[in-house]
């Protein structure tokens, strides 16, 4: 008698106990019921490090895509880096919602612009982002670039833009901002440490 | 920090003061427990709020805020008299013995050289006696009554627990037991590891809140050991790497200084910044200067910089000021700035005195931010009601908005707390058209490159001369930028001691920063990441987490700077004949030949002990520094100043010298000081658990956690203000006001300080007008527009406010 998984409960719920039937020989032939498959193995897995507090707590990122052209790649969970010998495997109720920090509905998706005096923000192409910033830094440093000081001395610097610099970039991120502010002439450069 | 996050455990006693680790750092709190579990350490937990940190203590006292030097001077005293400090350690590894210069003293709140009208000091008498040699003179009998401790002594002979019970609200028998618990640490084999974070720095006298607790952990010997030294638990993800880089209006890589217009030329530069040694056989590091600053001007310049131009010199500006946020700001408020660049930074959430932040930024021609989420600063032209009332038709910045990956969506390093530089790897492609920062730099830069080309204007030199060898200009990679922090050799190295032999040959990465040279032959980004990416591959990303000492020092997971060694000074560590003073925390030896060890030894490789060369080896005599030199903006020792909002009007010590002296206030900002009489309440702000900065209320499972903006208020004040749990209030200062929902709670009780009861009140910072948590108002509208005197951080942790049912 071939029974499958969800015959056999009916017939037990219908006033046999279980075992007696299993002694009549009712047994199903294959269990048909299977634990779900564990879905991260079957994700790529990328190491990566916490990117809110100084703990840097190490984190494996499981996300969708195998590489193979045209899937598409996208992070769906986040935990600590058992291997990690600060953290071991463990995340702070910060790093524990990082996932919603990545998929955020706040998160920018392309260049906008604001106009002087504007209500909105207008999309524009990266081309014109550039373009049009590239304009602006031009102008006020070539109208406001000190060559030399009252005394006479090379000073070479601009004073009149300033930038301030990130938290969670990376050091190469941050090396290049060195690069791109001080060969301009930018004495206004700024940290998070700052404050 | 000087140790690490997993060396905690070997700590007998951990301080947390100006700090809340269990909820700001909570992973990293896990090595507290472990110290407590398995090494039986107490937990002492000093602060206003008796925090989830000071849930788990053994100890907890409470104290008022911006009144910690009084507490450690209050130690130090104790210690100094009851002479329960470490004193072979204190005598041969600090500048207790050291003789200061006789014209040097303190009066009244101030130090010799004050000049009020200028707001700064004289230094020139905060100086050691030096004989003719210029080497500082030194008493070792210690019977000279200019000797550093002799005059430490002096200075804090005021600070007696009844001082300390009338200035700080900390109960004369808490203080006993604080005093006790540390100097119980002063044994050779005990140690404290003191952990702070910004409930230290964010003060008018932040350098020297620090300062304190580093002259305790000096003279208790405890700075070099496993288990001790200064625990800064920093506050973002890599905000030690961009320190470590110099964005910082005077700063260079590596702790170099930015030249100034008083260094005209290269020579008064390098004369200025090479240290001179001020005793006879030390290391005196720094006086590789040279090295360190042309090997940086090789990486940012190239070919291009030479001998005959020295190095690129005049393409680096030369300040004639510093230009921190405060001092910007103030600028851009006066309508004397243009232009200004956000990356990943919100500065209207971020910077004290938000109403003065937005009308600054409304002058402004033209701002431009890069950031994978909407933040306050990039929509403050937007009208948001009480929360941000501005007419955007009066606003005339044009706003560019850029969207950058983050951290899951590149490559790269960032640097921990414990100095480990990590690896990480791009899980995922970011969201519609998001860029990396380096893209976005290198699109700017080279339109801009182009239109300097074409059009000319004013100095292209140095944009020119700027060196920018990567593959794809328009995308310079990860891997190609930490190469070029790391640094390589432009020529053969010979081997000095293996003629014909080379210790890199030319176009290889550099091992380390000991291959540095001062002739142009070798470049390095910045010299205290050389080591991170050498011939031998990518030493950030290495993950050999074993621990054959069981002291935590994994050496072979990622890299730390410098020279991955992952606990600074551990000379010190050892007596000055080499034995550990303490053998079950041996991190180096000396094996007959050369210091080896568990921990890469933080001294010259083949200096044998019972040498001159003391353990200090970056200070120009080797020692730690009890007496500060010219250091510090406001003394060489610490002194108690008043916050510059005081609940008492007064500075109980000196009444004439009420807050620090030397710190900056512009005038318009001096205007804005609230007065006890109107705003009563001392106030502080804080993190919670469940939030991050202003970047979590953006993500939905930390907004469900912490949904809406509250305050905290003790239980007294709440009766005697009629308010009740849940009430709305509105807590205001001289500068604007919040709304939040009120918690009254038992944590924040009032404290009796000279005389009268002051009540605090807590602000916890996390709102604001944008994100997926209620909206909110930003909890900096309150705080005042005035820094630390030497690093200009703001007072967010001590102003003034008056509460009321809103």
């Amino acid at each position: 008698m071939q029974v499958n998984r969800r015959q056999f409960f009916k017939l037990c719920a219908g006033g046999m106990t279980g075992s007696t039937i299993a002694t009549l020989g009712l047994l199903p032939a294959t269990a048909m019921a299977d634990v779900r498959s564990y879905k991260l193995l079957r994700a790529s897995e990328t190491r990566n490090t916490c990117p809110y507090c100084s703990v840097g707590c190490g984190i494996l990122m499981y996300g969708l895509g195998d590489g193979a052209k045209n899937a598409k790649s996208e992070i769906f969970h986040i935990e600590g880096d058992p291997d990690h010998p600060v953290n071991r495997g463990a995340l702070c109720p910060k790093g524990a919602g990082l996932v919603d920090f990545i998929h955020s509905p706040n998160r920018l998706k392309h260049p906008e612009v604001r106009e002087a005096g504007s209500n909105e923000w207008k999309r524009i192409s990266w081309d014109e982002a550039f373009a049009r910033i590239a304009k602006h830094i031009k102008q006020d440093r070539d109208a406001n670039f000190t060559e030399k000081n009252a005394d006479g001395v090379t000073v070479n610097r601009w004073l009149s833009t300033g930038f301030l610099a990130a938290s969670a970039s990376s050091n190469e991120a941050g090396w290049l901002t060195h690069k791109f502010t001080r060969s301009l002439g930018m004495l206004a450069v700024d940290n998070q440490a700052r404050v | 920090m000087t140790n690490h996050w997993v060396d905690i455990k070997n700590a007998n006693l951990i301080v947390v003061m100006g700090g809340n680790a269990a909820e700001a750092h909570p992973v990293g709190f896990r090595w507290a427990i472990e110290a407590k579990t398995r090494n039986k350490a107490k937990l002492l937990v000093i602060d206003p709020r008796f925090t989830r940190t000071a849930s788990v203590a053994d100890f907890y006292a409470p104290i008022r805020t911006g009144t910690d030097i009084t507490l450690l001077s209050g130690v130090i005293r104790y210690l100094l008299e009851t002479g329960k400090y470490n004193k072979e350690y204190t005598l041969a590894y600090t500048n207790a013995a050291l003789l200061v210069h006789p014209d040097f003293k303190f009066e009244d709140g101030l130090f010799s050289g004050y000049d009020a009208e200028k707001r700064k000091y004289d230094k020139s008498t905060w100086a050691y006696q030096l004989d003719e040699k210029g080497m500082a003179k030194r008493d070792d009998t210690l019977s000279d009554p200019r000797c550093v401790i002799n005059l430490l002594k002096q200075h804090v002979s005021r600070y007696t627990a009844d001082v300390v019970a009338n200035i700080c609200g900390t109960p004369k028998e808490a203080f006993q037991a604080i005093c006790e618990h540390l100097a119980e640490t002063s044994a050779p084999d005990k140690t404290t590891s003191f952990l702070y974070a910004l409930g230290w720095t964010q003060h008018s006298i932040g350098a020297q809140n620090i300062r304190t607790m580093a002259m305790i952990q000096l003279l208790l010997g405890n700075m070099g050991m496993a288990g001790g030294g200064i625990n800064a638990l920093r506050g973002h993800s890599n905000i030690q790497g961009l320190t470590d880089l110099g964005l910082l209006s005077t700063s260079l890589p590596g702790y170099m200084t930015m030249p100034s217009d008083k260094e005209p030329t290269l020579d008064s530069y390098l004369a200025k910044y090479t240290s001179k040694p001020l005793a006879d056989g030390q290391m005196n590091y720094w006086q590789n200067y040279p090295k360190f600053f042309i090997s940086f001007m090789k990486a940012m310049w190239g070919d291009k910089a030479t001998a005959d131009n020295n190095w690129g010199y005049d393409w680096l500006p030369k300040w004639d000021k510093g230009y921190d946020v405060l001092q910007y700001f103030e600028l851009m408020h006066q309508g004397k700035v243009n232009g200004y660049f956000c990356q990943g930074f919100n500065p209207v959430a971020s910077f004290p005195n938000k109403n003065k932040i937005v009308a600054s930024l409304s002058r402004l021609k033209f701002l431009v931010i890069m950031d994978p989420l909407v933040t306050e600063t990039s929509t403050f032209w937007q009208n948001h009601g009480e929360q941000n009332d501005v007419d955007p038709a009066k606003i005339q910045t044009e706003v560019f908005r850029l969207p950058t990956t983050c951290f899951a969506e590149e490559d790269g390093s960032i640097v921990n707390s414990g100095r480990w530089l990590q690896w990480h790897w791009k899980g995922a492609e970011g969201p519609g058209e998001a860029m990396t920062d380096p893209q976005i730099l290198a699109g700017i830069f080279l339109k801009l490159k182009a239109m300097y080309a074409k059009d000319g204007g004013k100095f292209p030199d140095a944009i020119n001369s700027l060196s920018w060898a990567y593959g794809d200009p328009h995308e310079p990679k990860p891997e190609e930028l930490a190469k070029e922090l790391n640094g390589k050799a432009l020529a053969d190295l010979p081997d000095p001691k293996n003629p014909g032999q080379f210790l890199a040959k030319k176009g290889e990465l550099l091992p380390g920063f000991a291959l540095l040279q001062a002739d142009g032959s070798t470049a390095s980004g910045c010299w205290i990441f050389a080591g991170s990416w050498t011939q031998a591959g990518n030493q950030m990303a290495r993950r050999d987490n074993s621990d054959p000492s069981g002291l935590g020092n994994t050496l072979g997971w990622a890299w730390a700077w410098p020279a991955n060694r992952r606990i600074l000074y551990n000379r010190a560590s050892c007596k000055p004949d080499g034995t550990p003073w303490d053998k079950k925390r041996t991190l180096i030896k000396w094996n007959g030949e050369k210091w080896v060890g568990v921990d890469v030894p933080d001294f010259k490789a083949d200096e044998p002990p019972g040498s001159a060369m003391a353990p200090f080896i970056m200070q120009a005599e080797g020692l730690g520094r009890l007496f500060a030199l010219d250091k510090m903006a406001e003394g060489p020792f610490p002194e108690h100043y008043e916050p510059f909002e005081t609940p008492l009007g007064t500075n109980p010590l000196h009444p004439k010298v009420i807050s620090n002296p030397a710190a900056r206030l512009f005038k318009d900002d001096k205007a804005e000081l609230g007065q006890h009489q109107q705003f009563p309440y001392a106030a502080t702000t804080y993190r919670l658990t469940e939030h991050f900065h202003y970047w979590t209320k953006h993500a939905r499972l930390n907004a469900i956690m912490q949904p809406e903006q509250f305050v905290e208020i003790g239980e007294e004040l709440a009766r005697e203000k009629g308010i009740a749990h849940g009430d709305m209030v509105k807590v205001s200062s001289r500068r604007g006001y919040i709304k939040a929902k009120a918690v009254v709670t038992k944590r924040i009780k009032a404290l009796k300080v000279n005389g009268q009861l002051v009540h605090h009140i807590g602000v916890p910072i996390h709102w604001g007008f944008e994100g997926l948590t209620k909206k909110g108002f930003i909890a900096n509208t309150l705080t005042p527009f005035v820094g630390d005197a030497n690093t200009q951080t703001p007072e967010f942790k001590s102003f003034l406010v008056n509460v009321e049912k809103a």
